[in-house]
Order: structure tokens, then C-alpha cells, then sequence
């Protein structure tokens, strides 16, 4: 078992509820989309699994782990098992490219290699695979600010393709690509799970790319389970009580990506 | 998966150049300054700054040397403030004759001033550089000397380093101050002064007034540090008392002077806010 | 308007009358004819600098033990200013973070000739005194500037790399300090400018450098000498003050 939260509730600091009475079962090896509109808890439930924030009720286990028992060293070794793929990746403006990308796997070296590898990058074999799969290898010796936001993502997406991780939490990975690239990228990101048999969950704002890569689709509404099924079971009806009161986006362009600001990188 | 030959890091040579050029730079650096940051935890010098140190508590707070505070306190300001006025004596003409916006012979010649006047500029402009360039300690140092110990060396060391400052500032802004009507008074026939006194200074007033006051604050630092050399003010009596070892006459003084700057600060902040 | 402008103009007034008055400085007697004759005998002592070639080499090592002092003095600066800064910026708790403004305001609250005759009675006198007074102060000047850059910097970047299983120190280094180093660098670059004027006076109470050479030979009355070198330090002022100029523009052209 992967993912396992029994009962899961999450409020968050300013009192929003965000996550209520969370039941989810998610096997090792599978591949899920989460779909709903803004505001739905997306992102919330990627972060609680990310381990990013806790829940305020319930149980939650991930790769057979309680986080949020005691023990630093703990968390710390669960968390080199995840990666997160964030939909701005947060990355110095001025790091280059290989940097970042090595950056993934910071848990797992020593502090003498990160600080070694902080002036002169070591393993330039591993981060130049990564980047060659998203097709970025001649961005390599790059800065992160001299990329676009699409390159950016891919980046980030390289990162934790580096990581390597048991489980890959993706936040609105694609957002800021054309849909063919958009396409093109998920298919690495699921080909690479698949091979390694790491579970994925990929919050996506298109339906038609959640329907075409993933087996299995969740739908959240206001902070709860509409709906969870493979993906041959859904119907339009779903899709609809789903975004009801929302705008339908069942063909929603990636126009509205988000655009990065540029001190952010 | 190995699509492209792996490039070298472009930033690998320059990088290791810049730490070799880092590492010829420190030895040197190392050696000039004699650094030796072990050596003040260690044997004799740690025990004497221990002892030192320890004196510092309680503070002195006796009436007699309260009462030396408080003259030097006065000593202090007095400085600050006569060596502003001085400074201001110097400073003032000085811009009149540096700057640039005062020129009768630019008007007719598209903004360019005749030869003679650019000399008188220059050499003026170039004796504030020297005044403000060499610090105000050297010049107090050179004033006891000339002058003997004392308030008076103290004054006129500010004087003439802020009045280098302040010449170059006061330039500055008559020259930043929109030139037309100046330009219109002098062309009508009026005097440089009349020109000045109605057409600049009108404009030029509140950012000089709250620059001089800006420098008055930094006159009451500098007179503290310049007591070191013998210029009086506070700063001669942090000297005599740490000679004495004094431990609690050093942390009293060091109280005074913090207190001291912490009002300065909010005087002039206070006066300079409504003019802007 | 005018009444407040007509008080400020008296009270300003009063206040330079009784400076005058309190420091009962005889201007008449300093620009009397034997004490103004006095002064010009002083005056011209430093009109024939001394450069002959020996004392130009000891002003010349004096300058670079100045240059040594004002680098080495920032660099440790700069070192302690970080490793403060950390705790300042709240990075390990609200009670280290008020401990360490604390010690910073201490640090940069005293100015650095009172640090320097503090160091002198505790390591001797010479540059040593000179380049610790430096780095007690700047540190404390640096230090809350880079606690003021670390809490301005975005906290995603090394959060995320917590998130992936990093270190502290590992998620400091690849995610915070890309970010802020180039404001640090031009922080510390900034208060180096400062410290070589300062080092230049540091001497005075023998804290090494040009200051203490100008110390020694104007109370050995050796004017010729002393002018040689307030000539250098002049020569050096204009120096890092042309030096910063050109450095700024071009970052500002970047």
C-alpha cells in the first residue's frame, strides 16, 4: 500500500477547512489523477502526502509510514522516497540548471558531497540523463532565470525524475506547456513510474490529459471525494456534478497557465 | 538514454581560478594583518580583558563623575554644533562659487561657462576634495598639535571636513533645483546674489536644511570618536578611563554615548520630517 | 508658518551662541598674530613632504598593511555577520532570534575606534587590534543586513528541498543562498569600501597602519614625514572612492 489515509481533515491556519473526512486507498505501482476545480483541495492533499502539512484528524500513511509519529530521522528518510513536482517550481533564479537538478537528491547524499557538488557538480552524468529525457540537455550549464516557465516545469519535473522516488506527487505538472508538449511530458513522467513501479498522483486541470494517461481518476469537490474510478467508468454525468456551478473545462486551454515571477525563478 | 556527448562545466575553470586568485590574495592578507583571533582567548590576554570586563558591572555612577559626564555630554554637543556653524561658513560661499547654476557667462554661450569662471570652479571644487577626502580624526590629530588639546582642535577638524561636505552637497542641489528662474533674474539683469537669494535658494532651502541637519547628527559621532586623540568631548574621557582600566567608567560612558547618538537620531529625524 | 520657521531660526540660534560661549573658545586669541604665526610655522613644516625612498617604502608597506587590515577585518566580519545573522533572522527560534539582535546591536552600537582601543588592551598593540575592532563592528553592521536579506528571501526553494529528505544545511545552501549571495556579496563589498578609510585612523590608538605611522611621527614632530603620509592616505581615500564608483556603475549597467 502506497497511500492510505482513514478519516483524513485538514484546517488550515486561517480556519479554511480544506480536506473533510478524507478516504483513500492507493496501491503501490498505480497511477492516479486528480481532477476538480480550483479551490477543490488539490493541492492540499498533494502537500498533506508530500508531508509538507499535517492533517488535523484522521490517519494518514504513506509508504507504510506514519510521518507525523516522533522521530526526525524518520520523516527525513520518508521524505527522500517522495517527490514533489510543484506547478511554479521553486528554484533560485540565478542556480543553473544541473544544480537544481541535483538538488533532488540532497537527502540522500552526504553534506560533504552537497557542499562539494554545490561548487563543482558531481554527478553531471546522472542530472544530463534526467534532462535529456525531457529533452532539456542542451539547457544544462543554463541558469534557472533564463528559461520559461514550460522549460522551468521540465526542470522540475527532471528534478525528481533524478530523485528517483517511490512515490511522485505532481502539482498541476503541466500547466504552463502546449498540449502536445503537455502530452509528450506526462507520458515520460508515466513511463518512467511504470518502470520503476513507483505510484504517481498527478493533480491535472485537464480533464482530456487526466482521461488519456491515468488509469484511475479522484474527483474533489469542496474538500471531498466526488468521485474515484477507473477511468473507463467515468461518465459525463460525473464530469459534470463534478464542475457544476463551475465553468466546464473539459477542453480548457492551457492559455491561463500561470506565468513565473521572474525573482522567483 | 544517453542522447548527447556529457559537455564540460564551462564554470569549472573560472570558478577554480577565482579561488586560487582568493587563496594568493588571503596569504598575503593573513600575514599584513597579523590576525589572531585564538590569541585574545589565550594565557595573559585573556585574563587581563576577563578582569577588565568583569569591572564593568556595577556601573560608576558616582555624583562626581556623573557630574564629568555631563560636561562632557555638553562638551560634545557644543562641538558638534559650533564646528556645523563653522562648517557652514565655509561650505556656503564655497558652493556658490562651485556651482555651475550661478554662471552669468553659460547663459549666452548654450550653457557652457567661459574659461576663467571653469578654473575658479575647478580649483575650488578640488580644495572641498581635499578637505573632506582626508578623514576628520586625521585633521583633529593635526589641529591638537597646532592648536593644543582640546574642544577647539575638535571644532575646527569638523568644520572643515563637513565643510567640504557640505560645499559639495550645497553645489549639488543648487545645481539639481530647475534652472529657470534663476536663468530668468540673471538674464533680466540682476546681480549673481539677488539671482541666488530669489531664484535658488527659495527651491534649494528645504533639501538643504535637511541635509545640514542630517550632518549635524554625524558631527556628534565623529566629536565623540575625536576625544580619542585629545579633541575633547566624551570620547577623551572613554580614553582616560579605559587607560585606567575603569571597567564601570567604560561600560557608564559607552551607555551615555549609545543614549546620546539614539537621541540624536530621533531629533533629526524629527526636525527633518516636516520639511518634507 | 512663519512664526514656527521664526522660532526654529532662534532657538537654532541660541543653541550656537551658547556652544560657543560653553566651550569659551578665544577665536580672537586663534586668530591672533603670534598664535596664527605659530601655526603657519606648523603649516609649513608639512609643505616639503618627505619622499625619499626609504620612508616611501614604509608608507607604501604601511598602506598595504591598511588594505590587509580593512580585508581581513570584513572578510571575518562577514563570517560572524552570517553565522549571527542565521539566529537573527528567526531561523532557530524566537529566543535566539532576540539573543542574537541583541548581540548584533551591541556589536554595531560601539564604533570601531572605541573597539580598537578595547582590542588594543586585549591583543597588543598593531594591526591584529586594527583588523578585530574592524570585524567586532562590521560584523554587527553586517549581520542584521543579512538577517534583513534572509527574511526578505522567498522560503519555497529550500522548503521544497526539505521536502525532498534534504538538511538544513544542504536545503540553506542550494535553495537560500543562491538567492540571496549576490545582496551579501554587495553588502560586504560596500563595508569593505568603509573599512579602508577606517583603517587608515585606526592607528591612532595603535591599532596599526598609516594611522599609527602618523601618530608616531606627529608626536615626534616629524612633519615632513607626516605630511608624506597624509598624502597617501588622501591618495588612498580618492583611490576606493573612484574604485566603488566604478564598481557601482557597472553593476548598475548590468
Amino acid at each position: 500500500m502506497s497511500v492510505l489515509l482513514t478519516g483524513v481533515e485538514l484546517l488550515h491556519a486561517n480556519g479554511h477547512r480544506a480536506l473533510s473526512n478524507l478516504e483513500l486507498n492507493i496501491a503501490k505501482g498505480e497511477r492516479v489523477a486528480l481532477i476538480g476545480s480550483s479551490g477543490a483541495g488539490k493541492t492540499s492533499l498533494l502537500r498533506l502526502l508530500a508531508t509538507s502539512h499535517k492533517p488535523t484528524a484522521g490517519q494518514l500513511t504513506v509508504l507504510q509510514t506514519n510521518p507525523w509519529s516522533p522521530g526526525m530521522s524518520r520523516l527525513k528518510a520518508l521524505r527522500t522516497r517522495i517527490g514533489l513536482i510543484h506547478q511554479a517550481p521553486p528554484l533560485p533564479a540565478r542556480q543553473r540548471v544541473i544544480t537544481a537538478v541535483l538538488a533532488g537528491r540532497l537527502g540522500q547524499w552526504s553534506l560533504w558531497k552537497s557542499l562539494i557538488s554545490l561548487a563543482y557538480p558531481l554527478d553531471r552524468q546522472g542530472a544530463m540523463q534526467a534532462l535529456a529525457k525531457l529533452d532539456l540537455a542542451e539547457k544544462l550549464y543554463q541558469r534557472c532565470n533564463q528559461l520559461s516557465g514550460g522549460q522551468l516545469q521540465r526542470v522540475g519535473i527532471a528534478r525528481v525524475l533524478y530523485q528517483a522516488p517511490e512515490l511522485i506527487l505532481a502539482d498541476e505538472p503541466v500547466s504552463a506547456m502546449d498540449p502536445v508538449l503537455a502530452s509528450h511530458t506526462l507520458n515520460i513522467l508515466a513511463r518512467d513510474a511504470e518502470s520503476r513501479n513507483a505510484t504517481l498522483i498527478a493533480s491535472l486541470h485537464s480533464i482530456d490529459l487526466a482521461l488519456k494517461h491515468f488509469p484511475r481518476v479522484i474527483g474533489l469537490r469542496q474538500g471531498i471525494v466526488a468521485f474515484d474510478k477507473a477511468t473507463p467508468d467515468i461518465t459525463p454525468e460525473d464530469l459534470e456534478a463534478l464542475y457544476v456551478n463551475e465553468q466546464l473545462a473539459l477542453d480548457e486551454s492551457p492559455k491561463t497557465a500561470f506565468i513565473p515571477a521572474t525573482s522567483r525563478c | 538514454m544517453l542522447t548527447t556527448a556529457l559537455p564540460r562545466d564551462p564554470a569549472a575553470l573560472p570558478r577554480l581560478g577565482i579561488s586560487l586568485l582568493a587563496l594568493l590574495l588571503l596569504w598575503p592578507g593573513f600575514h599584513l594583518s597579523e590576525l589572531d583571533i585564538p590569541g585574545l582567548f589565550t594565557g595573559e590576554n585573556a585574563r587581563i580583558m576577563g578582569s577588565f570586563l568583569a569591572g564593568f558591572w556595577p556601573l560608576a555612577y558616582d555624583s562626581e563623575f556623573l557630574s564629568i559626564v555631563g560636561k562632557a555630554i555638553l562638551e560634545t554637543l557644543a562641538i558638534a554644533t559650533a564646528g556645523m556653524t563653522l562648517a557652514w561658513l565655509v561650505a556656503f560661499p564655497a558652493a556658490l562659487l562651485a556651482t555651475r547654476a550661478l554662471s552669468v557667462s553659460a547663459l549666452h554661450r548654450q550653457g557652457r561657462p567661459s574659461w576663467p569662471g571653469q578654473v575658479i570652479r575647478t580649483v575650488v571644487r578640488i580644495i572641498l576634495v581635499v578637505l573632506r577626502s582626508i578623514p576628520e580624526i586625521v585633521w583633529a590629530l593635526l589641529f591638537v598639535r597646532a592648536v593644543g588639546l582640546g574642544p577647539t582642535a575638535g571644532v575646527l577638524a569638523i568644520a572643515i571636513t563637513y565643510g567640504g561636505m557640505l560645499g559639495k552637497v550645497y553645489a549639488e542641489i543648487f545645481e539639481s533645483v530647475p534652472a529657470d528662474s534663476t536663468r530668468a533674474l540673471l538674464l533680466g539683469g540682476s546681480s549673481r546674489l539677488q539671482a541666488f537669494m530669489y531664484g535658488l535658494l527659495p527651491a534649494a532651502s528645504g533639501e538643504m536644511i535637511s541635509y545640514t541637519i542630517y550632518r549635524w547628527e554625524c558631527a556628534i559621532r565623529a566629536s565623540v570618536v575625536m576625544g580619542f586623540v585629545g579633541a575633547g568631548g566624551l570620547g577623551q574621557q572613554v580614553d582616560l578611563s579605559l587607560r585606567m582600566f575603569a571597567g564601570g567608567e567604560v561600560a557608564s560612558l559607552m551607555l551615555t554615548f549609545l543614549i546620546l547618538v539614539m537621541l540624536a537620531d530621533l531629533i533629526s529625524r524629527l526636525l527633518r520630517e516636516p520639511q518634507r | 508658518m512663519r512664526i514656527k520657521g521664526f522660532f526654529a531660526f532662534i532657538t537654532m540660534l541660541a543653541a550656537i551662541v551658547s556652544s560657543f560661549a560653553y566651550l569659551e573658545t578665544n577665536f580672537a586669541e586663534l586668530f591672533s598674530r603670534t598664535s596664527l604665526g605659530q601655526m603657519a610655522k606648523f603649516a609649513k613644516g608639512f609643505l616639503s613632504p618627505d619622499f625619499s625612498h626609504a620612508h616611501l617604502s614604509t608608507i607604501g608597506w604601511a598602506s598595504l598593511e591598511t588594505l590587509a587590515m580593512s580585508a581581513m577585518g570584513t572578510l571575518v566580519a562577514a563570517l560572524l555577520g552570517m553565522v549571527l545573522a542565521l539566529p537573527a533572522a528567526g531561523r532557530l527560534g524566537s529566543l535566539f532570534k532576540a539573543f542574537a539582535r541583541l548581540v548584533l546591536n551591541a556589536l554595531r552600537a560601539v564604533p570601531e575606534l572605541v573597539w580598537a582601543a578595547l582590542m588594543v588592551l586585549a591583543a597588543g598593540l598593531g594591526p591584529n587590534a586594527g583588523t578585530l575592532a574592524l570585524a567586532l563592528h562590521t560584523a554587527g553592521v553586517l549581520g542584521r543586513l543579512f538577517a534583513e536579506a534572509l527574511e526578505n528571501t522567498p522560503a519555497a526553494p529550500s522548503e521544497a528541498i526539505r521536502l525532498a529528505g534534504g538538511g538544513r544545511i544542504a536545503a540553506f545552501t542550494y535553495g537560500t543562498l543562491p538567492n540571496v549571495w549576490p545582496q551579501l556579496l554587495a553588502y560586504t563589498l560596500y563595508r569593505w569600501e568603509n573599512n579602508i578609510r577606517m583603517a587608515t585612523i585606526l592607528g591612532f590608538v595603535g591599532a596599526g597602519g598609516l594611522g599609527q605611522m602618523l601618530q608616531i611621527s606627529l608626536s615626534l614632530f616629524q612633519l615632513a614625514q607626516a605630511a608624506t603620509i597624509i598624502l597617501a592616505v588622501l591618495i588612498l581615500v580618492l583611490l576606493v572612492d573612484a574604485f566603488s564608483a566604478w564598481i557601482r556603475q557597472r553593476w548598475i549597467s548590468l
